[in-house]
């Protein structure tokens, strides 16, 4: 880095040009404020658009359905870890929410009578869970996420939002007088240029960390970078050991195939061709929680009823469905089966094995999207300046685990309240900004003059390709104690290797190589915190499958990890069990 | 296989090269991307873009072997041994594969990529009829990878003044939408020798489209309406 970093000032600063980000930028372009979008990629290349199924909203178009049944089916879903306030909060703005998409031109769906298309979604039921499936899923065809981001994206450009493409936020700048977030340092890709963007209101939309794993549904961008920056500036990251396993990512390749087919009527079969979710969950059967599905396939495997040579994979039946219903609402699964599975849906099954997918845990944020973390006698006091939203954020609405459709839902629902309260923050607020503190991008500094002057070392794709086997190998859908074990030692390891790793490329002109290098110290902070929880955590709850510990322990558990980067510390804290406005939904077993 | 690939750091290079590389797929390699993630490892001052690997999010666009196409969608069975590499043609190019976008995405904005509705929103959605929904179908699935505009030689020759294929297909799915009221300011901003007018019917945009849309029947649409404005 030849060049001293430049300063640029904002109202407001969004990280993240996904879903949450945009639908957050829009409301503070749309107040008149200064900010800025950054973004490692074109706004709508951004992983949001890669989500198919559906956006979960209790419009009733087809069959009755309600706000209490979708937030009953929500704190269920999360096996009691979800915070019931916030889960209460999502669920009464989802109409509301949902039809904002509409008005803003999101290409849905139609009902023969004009109104949205709706589909039934895993976990999604009737009269607080009665074996009747709500048809609760707003969808666009299976492009629904493409649909929602470009929709948001257009919206963004009528309203002159300011966007910074293809820049990297690196770490945040705390003001050490009172641990205030007073803005981001952040690298121009293009140019190869440091900036420090100061700003009142710092948003975090940065979305999930599926690389850490081998086998993930997830883009190569989706590398924890909020999770990293937050761990870096001494915050805590929450509920990391909830990782979500996709039931149905493409064998071999990792791509996503919407439980919408299940939806439409799909299902699951073992090598007897014996539909076997049937014993598993004999009211919801194939639409069953994710965490359900994906144990049960696993199971199958395991015991030696997977299909194959290798017997390492289940299928996915939906030729019954009939071309007519295949081409028209599930254009792309055919297109992604035909391209990545060597099987036309229409005629042949889809091979499919659980991949991960989506990270419920994340940045500590409370349902206005500021941030908290433990401080004094709070557990939950704000942190000034900083918010989050989307995947990157814990709210936490999603527990132990999410049910499909409620992520596109997080987005547009949390992206506006963070909006929303940092328009009302910065009102509050006294117009110059902060002067930058003196250590401002120190730590930055040092990680990029290092990469800089390394001359040998390990290549950054073997420290990545490493962390990603361990993850799958000892952080998967069942997970074993001495598994666990192992995990943590050989993570601490991998993670000090990351921060030792060289690039050979040293050119600033657009450097990729770089980038990688960066998003590699994030994943291993993202990694680290998921394998260390989920080792401490001695239950079963959600996502978090222990061999040991197979049941859920209410009187000891039903509680929020928080995890430190320093010293690989953990902390917990209560779950809010209390609504907003509702009686609490009591843990209870959870059957489908 | 052989890969010649095109590089430019213009930070050491004085001029473009084509570098050549040897590589022996893994049989799980199924995808052109899959390959140049690999010489990536090998050699990281190797530049492209790419993120979602499954051809939705359009990062991954180059000229492969002289056509237009996304390499993560791009099966090794179906190419030769021999592949030649090179950034998308007639823009910038910043480094290696990458290309500035600037002038693709100007045109994109300048057709006014939004629903303009100016009535009071209702309480729930507008109402849209299955059938007009349907005229959407073909149009909104654009990924603005820009295969497209850049295989056009009426975009190459005129990009600031000629919208090219993928802003012209936009503008028409704006068109198509019943939810739209800004129609005939839309063929106003249309009405062009160049903006619209550029486009000769030489369909190389029809013969890359990853995604498989058409968008000269968009523009043959957007002619026709024009035509029937006037008499």
């Amino acid at each position: 880095m030849s060049n001293p970093p430049q300063v640029r000032r904002f109202d407001a600063i969004v990280v993240g040009a996904g879903g949450s980000g945009m639908r957050a930028a829009l409301e503070l372009a749309r107040a008149n404020l200064k900010v800025a979008v950054l973004t490692k990629v074109f706004p709508t290349r951004s992983h949001t658009v890669a989500a198919q199924g559906g956006i979960a909203a209790p419009l009733a178009n087809s069959a009755e359905d309600n706000w209490h049944w979708h937030m009953y089916d929500t704190v269920k879903g999360s096996d009691y870890l979800g915070d019931q306030d916030a889960i209460e909060y999502m669920c009464r703005r989802a109409v509301e929410c949902v039809v904002e998409l509409e008005h803003m031109g999101m290409p849905f769906d139609r009902l023969e009578n004009g109104k949205i298309y709706q589909r039934p979604f895993g976990g999604h039921t009737q009269d607080y869970g009665s074996p009747k499936m709500a048809m609760r899923a707003c969808a666009a065809a299976d492009r629904t996420g493409h649909a929602m981001l470009h929709t948001l994206y257009q919206q963004n450009v009528r309203a002159n939002t300011q966007f910074l493409v293809e820049w990297m936020a690196l770490d945040l700048i705390r003001d050490p007088q009172d641990g205030a977030v007073v803005g981001v340092t952040a690298l121009e890709m293009e140019t190869g240029q440091l900036f420090f963007l100061q700003a009142k209101a710092t948003l975090l939309a940065t979305g999930g960390s599926g690389r850490m794993f081998y086998s993930s549904t997830n883009a190569f961008i989706n590398t924890g970078d909020g999770l990293g920056m937050v761990a870096r500036a001494g915050l805590p990251l929450e509920d990391m050991e909830f990782y979500q396993f996709h039931p149905t990512g493409v064998y071999g390749a990792g791509v996503l195939i919407t439980e919408g087919v299940r939806g439409e009527g799909g299902y699951l079969l073992n090598k007897n061709g014996e539909r076997f979710m049937e014993r598993y969950a004999p009211n919801a059967k194939d639409l069953a929680s994710r965490d359900v599905v994906s144990r049960a396939m696993t199971t199958e495997i395991k015991e030696g009823r997977g299909c194959g040579p290798h017997a390492d994979h289940v299928l996915l039946k939906l030729d019954h469905l009939g071309p007519e219903v295949i081409n028209h609402r599930l254009p792309g699964i055919r297109e992604i089966a035909i391209k990545f599975a060597n099987a036309d849906p229409i005629r042949e099954p889809i091979p499919v094995v659980p991949t991960a997918h989506y990270q419920m845990g994340g940045i500590p944020a409370n349902y206005m999207g500021q941030v908290v973390a433990p401080e004094g006698a709070s557990k939950e006091a704000i942190v000034p300046g900083l918010y989050a939203a989307g995947e990157c954020s814990c709210v936490s609405v999603h527990g132990g685990n999410r049910l499909g459709c409620n992520s596109l839902l997080d987005l547009v629902v949390f992206g506006k309240a963070a909006g929303e309260q940092m328009i009302k923050d910065l009102r509050g607020q006294p117009s110059p900004h902060r002067a930058l503190p003196k250590s401002a991008g120190e730590q930055t500094l040092s990680r990029l003059d290092r990469l800089d002057a390394a001359t040998s070392g390990e290549r950054v794709p073997e420290v990545l390709n490493d962390l990603r086997r361990t993850m799958q190998a000892h952080c998967g859908v069942f997970r074993f104690p001495d598994d666990l074990v192992e995990g943590v030692r050989k993570m601490r390891v991998i993670a000090e290797r990351a921060a030792r790793s060289f690039i050979a490329d040293k050119s600033r002109t657009f450097n990729t190589a770089r980038i990688e290098a960066l998003e590699l110290d994030n994943l291993a902070e993202a990694a680290l915190a998921t394998v260390v929880s989920a080792e401490a955590r001695k239950e079963s709850r959600g996502a978090q499958a222990r061999d040991d510990f197979p049941e859920r322990d209410d009187r000891n558990w039903m509680k929020h990890t928080l995890w430190y980067k320093e010293g690989n510390r953990l902390d917990y804290k209560p779950v809010h069990l209390k609504a907003l406005s509702v009686e609490t939904f009591q843990p209870k077993a959870r059957t489908y | 296989m052989k890969i010649s690939i095109y590089r430019y750091d213009p930070d050491k290079d004085a001029k473009p090269y084509l570098r050549d590389y040897e590589i022996a797929p893994d049989p799980h390699d199924r995808m052109l991307l899959d390959v140049l993630v690999k010489l990536k490892e090998q050699d990281d001052s190797l530049s492209f873009r790419r993120s979602c690997r499954e051809g939705v999010c359009g990062s991954d666009a180059m000229n492969i072997n002289g056509k237009n196409g996304l390499a993560c969608i791009t099966k090794l069975v179906d190419l030769p041994d021999r592949v030649t590499l090179r950034p998308l043609p007639g823009l910038p190019v910043i480094r290696d594969l990458i290309v500035d976008m600037t002038q693709f995405f100007k045109q994109y904005h300048s057709i006014k990529p939004y629903v303009i509705n100016n009535d009071p929103p209702p309480e729930r959605e507008r109402l849209q009829s299955a059938e007009d929904r349907q005229e959407l179908d073909g149009l909104y699935e654009c990924i603005l990878c820009a295969c497209c505009s850049t295989a056009c030689p009426s975009f190459w020759w005129n990009p600031d003044k000629f919208v090219g294929p993928a802003g012209l297909l936009q503008a028409y799915r704006f068109i198509a939408d019943t939810r739209d009221q800004a129609t005939s300011e839309r063929l106003d901003n249309l009405e062009d020798p160049y903006r619209l007018f550029r486009c000769h019917t030489i369909m190389n945009c029809v013969d890359v489209c990853p995604k498989n849309l058409n968008p000269t029947k968009a523009i043959n649409k957007i002619k026709e309406i024009l035509v029937k404005r006037a008499v």
